[in-house]
């Protein structure tokens, strides 16, 4: 069982998010993570889409993918190189003065922006690859006792020099 | 521009898509649809009695002929009673399309009398799906429903028509051509891959043909036959695929599968090339996927990508058309020498013909055996149970004798109204539904639409008092506890009672007089040699469908069987 990634291009109609989401649970596919927003084209969307699975389910995955009418492209991302990137909220709240000294010298490590605070609370922004929001998440939860994440899933795009992932 | 009710512009593609009948069963939310129908002669509109039945009766006009069947039913419950009927056709790639009302649009989501989410609840057994959202785009998506229904891998679109939209007035234009950047179904064969493909073959010495449904679909039983007679290589079919050649011919094989022919399953278990076309390499055709042609190397031909490698890994995959595949292969194939692999493929059918334990007294393969003399224009429909696994094993079957069977899904209650539907589409040709006494309950109410439109099919209703297919598998893997498959059980028989007694209760319903209450004929027969005159009997009904009621023993196996999940030359032989 491997981590992939498809981008998927998808009619931007009604039911076809269903249609996806609906595909990989009715043939127990390992959906981690999907976000969806329109394109440069209104009519056209574009998925981002994790998932794990073995070699051969995943390229059945993607044939099942590309069956489906509403579908006008699957790229498999894996193993290209890529910008990817997610949005994270975390709200730390109940902090002690010594507490929000120490998130302010997270927050310039893990180069996160704080965007709101209070004498108690503080909420962090974070734009980084999944794995470095986690790493993130990790650390706050284990240091602080109130917190409240809300994560976007990745979204991903091919890049223009890069050749290396 | 002309400007016109959606009604009219939904009966005006039905005509550019040579639509000649419709199966629509009325409602509250697609009247205005039948109004159209009723001022127009173009199109026959049947009236079955139920929408399941309706959808098999369009399935079983749409395998028959070819064409694309289509359904029309109200939202609500005339919608969701469709259900089964559309995933019998989706397995088995059947193009269909079905229309459904809708509640008007600015109701959707209110919860509102007979709305219902369709679209959502048949995602996954449809082909497309789709709600016409404005009345600009209907002739656009009616056009597109026909288009992916018939082409690629053929299958249901169900189209869902709010009230509104249906009388909105809008141009009545109908598109000529479809444009889906999503939907480019391909049917070339990459002839590189056709060739190496070829060289295989060539260089096999057990080479073995696996046809599936797809050469059925395709129509490509010509090119088949070629294929075989000028290869000089064995044939064994899929259920779906049986008919693809005639089952007489010299190197047909038979079935493979869970009910397959001892010769059938051997040769896949021993060949070493197996070169199949338009299967899905269903469980029940594989059993045990490690242990299936284990010692091969397969070829495999499908027009869907998706069928490629999804059950069983294959050597080399060429997505095509059946018939273009095999009209291709044709170019670069010649005969080869299998005299050795035949000679053991005959003592393989020498030493376990296909054949029925005890044949005593009235059984399916005397039935069959006197329908395959009898016939010779004929589609034999089958409901699913024991009595369908005998005539997949038993049924004669070439140009112009046909079956049509529900295999992916395997619907009780297809059988009957499925043999309507061929009726109807095939006026001149004899039509005989096999059907088992459980199934033909499902939709017995077909009778009244059979009766209705004077059809005379022939209904061989095996009469084993019992859900035999199920009752089987309790005889042989559950120590006969008879579970819930006794349909002679009435409250006051003994709750674990084992078999036949001659006190058992009369069977409910009386069959005969039920036909006969419906206006249709009813023979019951119980001795062998009823047979004959049985049906020269039925033969004078012209007028209206007549159920021959076999009284059968529910004692009888279908064998050889392979248990799920064991390998497929692991078969029970007798027992
Ligand atoms: C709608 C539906 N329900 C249940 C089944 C499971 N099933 C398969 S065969 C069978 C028994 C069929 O009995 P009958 O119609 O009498 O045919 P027989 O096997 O006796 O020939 C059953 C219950 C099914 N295939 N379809
Ligand atoms: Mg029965």
């Amino acid at each position: 069982m491997e981590k992939r990634w498809i981008s998927l291009f998808v009619e931007n109609d009604i039911g076809v998010l269903a249609k996806i989401s609906g595909l990989f649970a009715g043939k127990a596919y390992n959906l981690e993570s999907l976000t969806v927003g329109m394109t440069e084209d209104e009519t056209v969307s574009r998925m981002t889409i994790r998932l794990k699975s073995d070699d051969e389910t995943f390229e059945q995955i993607k044939k099942q993918l590309n069956r489906c009418v509403e579908v006008i492209k699957v790229i498999d991302f894996t193993n290209s190189p890529i910008h990817m990137k997610e949005l994270l909220f975390v709200k730390i709240r109940k902090c002690s003065k010594g507490d929000m000294e120490e998130l302010y010298r997270i927050a310039e490590v893990f180069g996160v922006s704080i965007i709101d605070y209070d004498p108690e609370s503080v909420l962090m922004e974070c734009v980084q690859t999944e794995s470095k929001n986690n790493d993130l998440i990790n650390l706050l939860s284990s240091d602080f006792k109130t917190i409240e994440v809300v994560r976007g899933g990745s979204v991903a795009i091919e890049s223009i020099s890069k050749t290396e992932w | 521009m002309k400007q016109v009710r959606g009604t009219s512009l939904l009966v005006k593609a039905l005509r550019e898509e040579g639509v000649d009948t419709v199966f629509g069963y009325p409602g509250g939310l697609v009247t205005d649809i039948f109004d159209e129908l009723y001022l127009q002669d173009a199109i026959k509109v049947i009236l079955p009695r139920h929408e399941q039945a309706l959808v098999h009766e369009a399935d079983g006009y749409a395998r028959s002929t070819g064409k694309v069947g289509v359904c029309l039913v109200t939202g609500g419950p005339g919608a969701t009673n469709m259900v089964t009927g559309i995933a019998t056709a989706y397995y088995d790639s059947v193009p269909l399309v079905c229309l459904s009302g809708q509640v008007t649009s600015n109701l959707i989501g209110d919860d509102a009398f007979q709305e219902a989410d369709i679209i959502g609840i048949t995602r996954s057994i449809c082909k497309y799906g789709v709600i016409v959202n404005e009345r600009k785009n209907l002739g656009k998506i009616l056009k597109e429903a026909f288009y992916i229904a018939r082409t690629g891998k053929p299958g249901p679109v169900l189209v869902d028509l709010p009230k509104n939209i249906m009388v909105e007035l809008g141009s009545d234009d109908y598109p000529e051509t479809v444009n889906l950047r999503g939907y480019k179904p391909s049917t070339k064969v990459h002839i590189g891959q056709l060739k190496k493909a070829v060289d295989l073959l060539k260089a096999s010495q057990k080479p073995i043909f696996l046809i599936g449904g797809g050469v059925n679909i395709a129509g490509a039983s010509a090119e088949l036959t070629k294929l075989v007679d000028l290869t000089k290589i064995p044939v064994v079919t899929t259920m779906m695929g049986k008919g693809s050649i005639d089952t007489k011919h010299a190197y047909y094989l038979g079935n493979v599968g869970m009910h397959g022919s001892y010769a059938a399953n051997m040769a896949i278990t021993e060949c070493d090339l197996l070169f199949s076309i338009g299967t899905r390499f269903s469980d029940r055709v594989t059993s045990k996927i490690s242990e299936f042609a284990r010692k091969a190397k397969i070829v495999h031909i499908d027009i869907d990508t998706a069928s490629i490698s999804k059950n069983i890994k294959v050597d080399i995959p060429i997505v095509a058309d059946a018939k273009e595949a095999i009209e291709a292969m044709l170019k670069y194939v010649k005969e080869h020498d299998t005299t050795e692999w035949l000679k053991q493929l005959e003592t393989w059918k020498a030493s376990h013909p296909l054949t029925m334990q005890n044949n005593q007294g009235l059984t399916a393969k005397k039935i069959l055996d006197h329908i395959n003399e009898t016939f010779n224009d004929a589609i034999i429909v089958t409901d699913v149970g024991q009595h369908q696994m005998w005539t997949t094993q038993f049924l004669e079957l070439n140009e112009n004798m046909k079956l049509l069977t529900s295999g992916g899904m395997g619907t009780m209650g297809y059988g009957f109204p499925a043999a309507i539907g061929a009726k109807i589409g095939n006026q001149e040709k004899q039509i005989i539904c096999i059907s088992g006494d459980g199934g033909m309950q499902m939709n017995i109410q077909e009778l009244a639409t059979a009766v209705a439109e004077e059809l005379p099919v022939i209904i061989c209703l095996f009469n084993n008092s019992s859900l035999g297919m199920v009752r089987q598998v309790q005889t042989l893997f559950y120590e006969k506890h008879y579970s819930s498959v006794c349909t002679r059980r009435r409250k006051a028989c003994d709750l674990r009672c084992s078999g036949s007694s001659d006190q058992c209760p009369v069977y409910s319903p009386d069959f005969v007089a039920l036909a006969k209450s419906y206006g249709a004929e009813g023979i019951r027969v119980t001795s062998d040699k009823e047979i004959g005159t049985a049906f020269e009997e039925a033969l004078k009904n012209t007028k209206s469908p007549t159920i021959i009621e076999f009284i059968m023993d529910k004692d009888e196996l279908v064998l050889p069987m392979v248990q799920g999940g064991k390998p497929l030359y692991n078969m029970i032989l007798e027992y």
